[in-house]
């Protein structure tokens, strides 16, 4: 599917607040995951801008989104924001006493459609939210970003088998393919490759894309999947894009940033939110 | 009650569009009824537990009703932290139907004994848990627990035949049915062990002995005030149950007693997890060995009467 540019622009501009607002919020909760948020924050702009048909955050015929990967939240909670689905005070209350902005989503903050913080979990739910559009007849869409990693949890092959058993083809799994782990790279932890081939083997229809080029993400997320298999797109990641010395290092898994290293991601990031 | 659960929740599904029955590849020559009447709301999702939860989450999302179904353990144990985090966390109308309390698996051996279940599940606040004592209260917990805006756990007993005489299905959300009141020894019980308890209840009263008989068909909400009044003025309560003494009815009556400073002393009758290996058997067979058959009821009771 092409994707116009207004489309475009809009993805872009998205793409850019997201990760403006994630060292931003970040910075003043002094709460890491900030890598993995930077990971996915083009995927979160691409489906949040331009993918996911929301009219409005309680609209029972809403896409629904399962952010199985939950540490990423932050991502999620400035779509969320920019959507205008929850206020600027809010997202600046990400993890201060009383917020309902944890560094997991929970379900009850306008937007969030599922709670997650344990991997393994979130596919489940997407797959039966999926079969209860099939069964109520709804024509929603379902989508459910999973990290890499995260397909360590036996739960999400059970989540696949059942899926293309049952032919969901209303249901898109995003791997988020960064290659890193909570204590290393996915390579030396537990191998995951080839990823793709895995999938397929499971029954499901299989798209890899760069996860940071916005065209090919919106082009990819928007398409319908033909032949009633479900779809997964492995999209291809740089963990901690856009800040260089986070890109590809283990550490940011969990490292909040110092003063000196907030002022030079926001630099390389093009400034403040 | 398996029977009895799947006619009644077929009975339900005919006015009830919202019901949807998963199993996990449990329930031959039991679960066929609902399968046959609603073939597009019932899934057999392969052996994978913790997948039927997530599945019941995303579903009850959608507006349904799901009920997910296996044998006790495999439905609360494998799943637990499914539960925990989605229909739990999530205030979803899942309902988690758990077959063979204790030892009605008995020969099937150790992994399929539930003896834990209501003791993890009762840490869930927000989860209501049935725990029926025969098939006629099964149909009616099942009935009450329907439209409950929270997940429910049922736990059901696999026999369709004993009845607790007298009670005739009475099932009230967080209350006890009284069936004898005012003993100096309270006889408190629940799920399928229950009929076993009635029998040792009518041997002591026909013996005599002043036994009160109170059963427990919904332990959560907690009959907590039902409890105060009928434990108030007696001297022991004898807690039955076919589940660890950890955890279960015994631990809930202990909390209501020592929370509001009752004189009561409390008898935990129930399963020692400890079981030797090599000392299996049937149903019958292990509940005399740990105590639970009507002759050791009421060889207990007269024990404690015999020190009051």
């Amino acid at each position: 599917m092409s994707v116009g540019d207004a489309q475009m622009q809009s993805a872009a501009s998205m793409a850019h607040s997201v990760r403006r607002l994630v060292l931003g919020v970040s910075k003043r909760a002094g709460v890491g995951h900030i890598g993995s948020e930077l990971s996915v924050a083009d995927i979160v702009a691409a489906l949040y801008s331009s993918v996911l048909h929301i009219p409005s955050p309680t609209d029972p015929a809403r896409d629904r989104f399962v952010l199985s990967k939950g540490h990423a939240a932050l991502a999620l909670y400035a779509a969320l924001y920019l959507r205008g689905w929850i206020t600027r005070e809010e997202l600046t209350s990400y993890c201060s006493n009383g917020s309902h902005l944890g560094v997991h989503p929970e379900r009850g903050t306008p937007g969030v459609d599922f709670s997650t913080g344990s991997l393994g979990q979130g596919l489940s739910v997407a797959v039966g939210a999926a079969l209860a559009a099939n069964i109520t007849g709804s024509p929603r869409r379902v989508f459910a970003l999973v990290s890499d990693a995260e397909c360590n949890e036996g739960a999400v092959w059970e989540a696949a088998m059942f899926a293309a058993h049952r032919r969901l083809d209303s249901l898109t799994a995003i791997i988020d393919l960064n290659g890193q782990q909570a204590l290393g790279y996915t390579a030396d932890v537990l191998d995951l490759q080839p990823m793709g081939v895995k999938w397929a083997a499971f029954g499901w229809d299989v798209a890899e894309v760069d996860g940071h080029d916005l065209g090919a993400l919106v082009g990819t997320l928007s398409a319908l999947a033909t032949g009633g298999r479900p779809r997964v797109v492995i999209a291809r990641t740089t963990f901690g894009k856009g800040v260089s010395y986070m890109e590809g290092q283990v550490p940011w898994h969990y490292l909040p940033m110092s003063d000196s290293q907030y002022e030079l991601a926001v630099a390389e990031v093009g400034g403040r939110e | 009650m398996r029977s009895t659960f799947v006619r009644t929740l077929t009975q339900i599904a005919s006015h009830d569009e919202r019901v949807v029955l998963l199993t996990g590849d449990l329930g031959f020559s039991v679960i066929e009824p609902f399968a046959d009447a609603f073939p597009d709301r019932f899934y057999n999702v392969g052996v994978a537990e913790q997948n039927m939860v997530g599945l019941a989450t995303g579903l009850a999302d959608g507006g349904l009703v799901p009920y997910t179904y296996s044998i006790a353990t495999f439905a609360t144990l494998r799943p637990f932290e499914f539960i925990r985090n989605g229909p739990v966390l999530q205030h979803l109308p899942v309902r988690i139907v758990g077959v063979g309390g204790g030892f009605e698996y008995g020969h099937a051996g150790p992994t399929h004994h539930a003896i834990e279940d209501i003791a993890v599940m009762r840490t869930q606040d927000g989860l209501a848990i049935a725990s029926p004592t025969d098939y006629e209260q099964a149909a009616s917990a099942l009935l009450a627990l329907h439209d409950y805006p929270g997940p429910v756990y049922f736990r059901l007993g696999k026999d369709e035949r004993r009845v607790v005489p007298g009670l005739r299905g009475a099932f009230h959300v967080g209350k006890l049915e009284v069936l004898r009141s005012g003993g100096q020894v309270a006889l408190v019980t629940t799920g399928s062990i229950s009929p076993e308890v009635a029998a040792a209840s009518e041997q002591l009263a026909g013996q005599g002995i002043d036994v009160s008989f109170l059963v427990a068909g919904c332990l959560s909400p907690a009959p907590v005030e039902d409890l105060l009044e009928h434990l108030r003025g007696t001297r022991v309560a004898v807690v039955v149950e076919n589940h660890s003494r950890n955890g279960g009815l015994g631990s809930i009556v202990c909390e209501v007693v020592a929370e509001h400073s009752l004189a009561v002393r409390v008898v935990r009758c129930g399963i020692d997890g400890h079981q030797p290996h090599g000392s299996g058997g049937g149903e019958q067979y292990l509940n005399d060995w740990h105590n639970l058959s009507a002759s050791k009821i009421c060889e207990t009771v007269r024990q404690q009467l015999a020190v009051l």
